[in-house]
């Protein structure tokens, strides 16, 4: 029998606020242990949580970008469980009536779009984190990233494979990167994904029974940890067996999901209205001033630069992927109004360059206006586009400009008419016989005059005007 | 003249501004009062004589270098109920988990105190966490009344009260989530104002339920606590449920006469099982504020009988919620001898936590338990809108509500401390001011057949406290100066 996976992706964003979401304290990350916290964010006796409305404008962005609704009035629940990490003994978080629902996310998997529906994004804040000593069974906990602000969206079980997940995934963080909302980075926790899914026969619509995946932290694991859990689940299917409604957690070192123990599952989280905190209420010029505020999204931005610059898909691929990349190429069209040219040279050169370097677009050491430089000394023929490569592998290193490096290392091309002639006439000299050949009708022996003129020049001479100039000397 | 201890706040000022005494000597006799006394009442926690004897001389610069520059609390010396934070004091709240606690933060009523130049002499005792009302849930030691060292001062602000009538503190604040103001104020004979919820910050006030708490004063007389009022009242950025209005200037409210004014008598308050002295001295006091020119009305509180059932669904839920930080993780006690996590938190809280504070995390737990939610918190909370609406009703046919504080006058140590239920009845008046987030006030209106004093309780609308004020300051002008000082 064929079976179809139903995903449904739970999704916890981090914000980068500059501070927590109930207290002043900062949220950077990496520093040292509970030193960024405060009475409140400890969970001090007697202290009391303010809402960093910050919070709110960040995740109304996260919102409206995937075409939610937004709640008029929003309150803020308390969620009761006993850890360390934990200083209060509960998470403060949304329950009942969350920020925004009803929303969705187009994505294209295989040249095929495919919209998954957004159930519901709210607010709440980070827990800590614990430190497990290795030789003694004592335990350390780092109380910086309680109370940093989290969203989390839930989609809507629309996901129909690993593929579709990391693209929902990273379509995700493309987006948090355009709102410049979160870094959305996996590997150091910024965005972190739990994953519900069941297996159906093909074409039957109700539901099968679903395991949720904890513990994935990569597009890599999801995908993985996604494809062993539809293997397993199709074995037990096909095995008359009933798969089981549990919490699993992948182990990305054995490449397995495994059940988590009954025990740490079995909560009741007694959600209450959180007392010390009043409902926000959102209204519609605070609405109509964030959604001012909203940058030009990924969907956008490609139908405008489509439309504009007539790119590729493939192109516009690369130059939406984030608005730095977009904004690098439009600041680069500005000064050097070739737009196919600018797309060609940052698609190809630059991002090999920064792939090599494992840089991203913001931190390029060459800017929009350097490559621009570089590509109007091709345009004006001061240098070839084969020496061009070069030159920008030496600014992205160097950090010089374009013209600095052409002249330190004298790399002009030789375009003066007069200098050329005399060296044209040296090779011409120099190879009667080829002159003569040429001027009895074997035309190709142009090409190798032109590579003897090169070769005098150290490949300086400017090939279109060797060209010109030697076929006007030969044909005189 | 009668000794420094037994002078009002007001009074103080007086012989403080004319230089007339010392602030220094002011806080020495109550330290001196509190050394001779204090063995008996056990009001006091925490004594801080050197902290009280710096601040008084930084008081006594101020009242030297600039009269003007004094407030109405310079050099006043206080107590503070255990349930409020004081930076480098040790705040226990009146429990073994907190025993030595030492908070790095004082609480907003603390810092505005402090800038007015008041002194602490200590911190006092209290029920556990506030839940109580008899300061008998003290994990250290219960108070006693100083009417009656046999009887109770009341809780759970017990030790507030019973300082105030010992003399061992000129005034004193307290805090009230179900009548902890209100009730003991009423066994000590004194006057305890609960104020609007939102009024005064809960910022470092140790919260037990955050929906129903408020700080408050307790003092001698009315016009301290309007005085009191002026400084730790007002909006306090830390504080999401404190509410910017402005602070009028309370004393302004104390001047004779009630005419215009309607007193509502609720009828669901003088039932059956109102002790026939304290509806004696309760109606003698309304028919006192008559006598002063108001006008009396019957109103009606038609879910006053459900109010117990409500408050102790919806204070216990926050206090389950409240109290799960005291995990022995962070600070406070952690238990000795466990083998795991689970096992460090049950042995930490079965120790840190008595029997009344463990009885109510339970009940917390119980209602906000998935499957009872709906059947206990959110009916409560139900509940809770319809006693609102019961008093913006009532509230329309009068400007303050006039009623017992507690249907008995201080009852014998020990007494109620095996019937939770007897315990829990005995705040049955002051509840629904808590759960309707208005102001009440407890002010002495007579004495029992022994000899033990009863309060009125009057209630005003949300930010009415000039009524109460004024009413109260009336009954004070009509029944005679409260000069009667237990001989403790």
């Amino acid at each position: 029998m064929d079976y179809e996976a139903v995903i449904g992706l739970e999704v916890h964003v981090q914000l980068q606020t500059a501070t927590k979401i109930f207290c002043p304290c900062p949220t950077t990350f990496g520093a040292l242990a509970n030193t960024h916290t405060c009475p409140v964010c400890i969970g001090m006796p007697g202290v009391l949580p303010v809402l960093n409305r910050k919070v709110v404008e960040f995740a109304i962005k996260m919102a409206l970008a995937v075409n939610c609704d937004i709640a008029p009035f929003n309150v803020f629940a308390r969620k009761h469980y006993f850890y360390p990490d934990l200083p209060k003994g509960y998470q403060i978080s949304q329950y009942e009536s969350p920020l925004a629902e009803h929303g969705w996310l187009d994505i294209e998997v295989d040249g095929r779009t495919r919209r998954i529906g957004i159930t519901r994004i709210h607010m709440e804040e980070d827990a800590g984190k614990l430190m497990h000593d290795e030789n003694r069974p004592v335990s350390y906990v780092d109380l910086n990233r309680t109370g940093v602000p989290l969203i989390e969206i839930v989609s809507e079980p629309d996901i129909r494979s690993p593929e579709e997940a990391v693209a929902y995934l990273k379509k995700l963080r493309q987006l948090v990167r355009y709102l410049g909302i979160s870094d959305g980075n996996m590997e150091e926790g910024s965005m972190r994904c739990d994953a519900n899914i069941s297996l159906r026969p093909s074409g039957q619509k109700g539901y099968g029974t679903r395991s949720e995946l904890k513990n994935i932290n990569s597009f890599r694991h999801v995908q993985r940890a996604l494809e062993y859990e539809i293997r397993r689940q199709t074995a037990l299917l096909l095995d008359g067996q009933d798969v089981v409604q549990e919490t699993r957690l992948w182990d990305a070192a054995r490449g397995v999901t495994f059940p988590m123990r009954g025990k740490e599952e079995a909560h009741d989280y007694r959600y209450f209205p959180d007392p010390d905190l009043v409902p926000v209420e959102i209204d519609s010029a605070w609405l109509t001033r964030i959604r001012e505020e909203l940058p030009e999204l990924p969907d956008a931005k490609r139908i405008r630069l489509k439309r504009q610059y007539g790119l590729s898909d493939y192109d516009l691929e690369i130059l939406t992927a984030s608005r730095s990349m977009a904004d690098y190429f439009e600041g680069c069209v500005a000064q050097f109004p070739h737009p196919k040219t600018v797309s060609n040279w940052i698609c190809v050169e630059l991002v090999r360059l920064l792939r090599q370097g494992d840089q991203e677009i913001d931190t390029c050491p060459v800017s929009p206006a350097g490559l621009a430089g570089l590509l109007e000394m091709i345009d004006n023929g001061t240098i070839s586009g084969k020496m061009a490569k070069d030159i920008l592998q030496q600014m992205y290193h160097t950090k010089k400009s374009a013209r600095e490096i052409v002249e330190e290392q004298g790399l002009a091309q030789m375009s003066d008419e007069s200098q050329l002639r005399i060296v044209i006439e040296r090779v011409m000299e120099g190879h009667p016989k080829e002159v003569e050949r040429y001027r009895a009708g074997k035309t190709k022996v142009l090409g190798f005059l032109v590579g003897q003129v090169m070769r005098e020049t150290r490949g300086q001479a400017n090939p279109k005007k060797v060209n010109e100039l030697l076929e006007k000397a030969l044909n005189p | 003249m009668s000794s420094l201890t037994d002078l009002s706040v007001h009074e103080l000022h007086e012989l403080l501004i004319k230089r007339e005494v010392s602030a220094v000597e002011v806080a020495k006799t109550y330290l001196k009062r509190i050394d001779e006394v204090d063995s008996k009442v056990r009001a006091y926690l925490t004594l801080t004589p050197d902290q009280a004897l710096a601040q008084a001389e930084e008081a006594d610069r101020c009242l030297s270098r600039d009269v003007e520059e004094a407030t109405p609390l310079t050099g006043i010396p206080m107590g503070i109920k255990d349930v409020i934070c004081t930076c480098g004091v040790r705040t226990t709240c009146g429990s073994r988990m907190l025993e030595n606690f030492v908070p790095p933060y004082s609480a907003t009523v603390i810092e505005r105190l402090e800038a007015h130049g008041a002194v602490m002499l200590g911190k006092l005792n209290m029920d556990e966490f506030a839940m109580g009302s008899s300061t008998e849930n003290s994990a250290f030691y219960p108070t006693h009344n100083p009417w009656d060292l046999e009887r109770v001062p009341g809780g759970s602000s017990g030790g507030s009260a019973a300082s105030v009538a010992a003399r061992t503190c000129a005034c004193s604040l307290g805090s009230d989530t179900g009548g902890s103001i209100r009730q003991p104020s009423s066994h000590c004979g004194v006057v305890g104002m609960k104020p609007t919820y939102g009024r005064v910050s809960r910022y470092g006030l140790v919260a037990f339920a955050s929906s129903l708490d408020q700080i408050g004063p307790i003092t001698r007389d009315v016009t301290d606590c309007a005085l009191l009022l002026n400084v730790i009242s007002g909006y306090d950025p830390r504080d999401s449920t404190s509410i910017p209005r402005d602070v009028p200037d309370y004393t302004l409210s104390l001047i004779p006469g009630l005419e215009g004014c309607t007193i509502g008598l609720p009828k669901e308050y003088f039932v059956s099982g109102l002790d026939p002295d304290v509806e004696r001295a309760v109606k003698t006091a309304v028919s006192a504020l008559e006598g002063q020119g108001a006008r009396l009305v019957e109103v009606s509180l038609p879910h006053t009988e459900y109010a117990v059932a409500t408050y102790y669904i919806i204070a216990p839920a926050e206090a389950s919620s409240n109290l799960s930080r005291y995990d022995g993780v962070k600070y406070g006690l952690r238990a000795q001898g466990f083998k795991d996590l689970t096992d460090m938190y049950k042995k930490t809280r079965s120790q840190g936590f008595g029997p009344e504070v463990k009885r109510r995390i339970m009940i917390g737990t119980y209602s906000l338990s998935s499957g009872y939610y709906d059947a206990y918190y959110k009916k409560a909370s139900q509940v809770r809108t319809l006693i609102v609406q019961d008093f913006r009703h009532a509230f329309k046919d009068c400007d303050v509500i006039a009623a017992p504080v507690a249907p008995t006058s201080a009852f014998r140590l020990g007494e109620k401390v095996d019937d939770p239920l007897q315990m829990y009845l005995s705040d049955i008046f002051t509840i629904p001011a808590n759960l309707a987030g208005i102001p009440g006030i407890s002010v002495p209106c007579g004495m029992d057949h022994n000899g033990l004093p009863i309060g009125l309780q009057l209630m005003a609308t949300h930010f009415g406290e000039q009524s109460l004020l004024k009413a109260a300051y009336n009954l004070e002008l009509a029944m005679g100066p409260w000069r009667n000082w237990p001989a403790v």
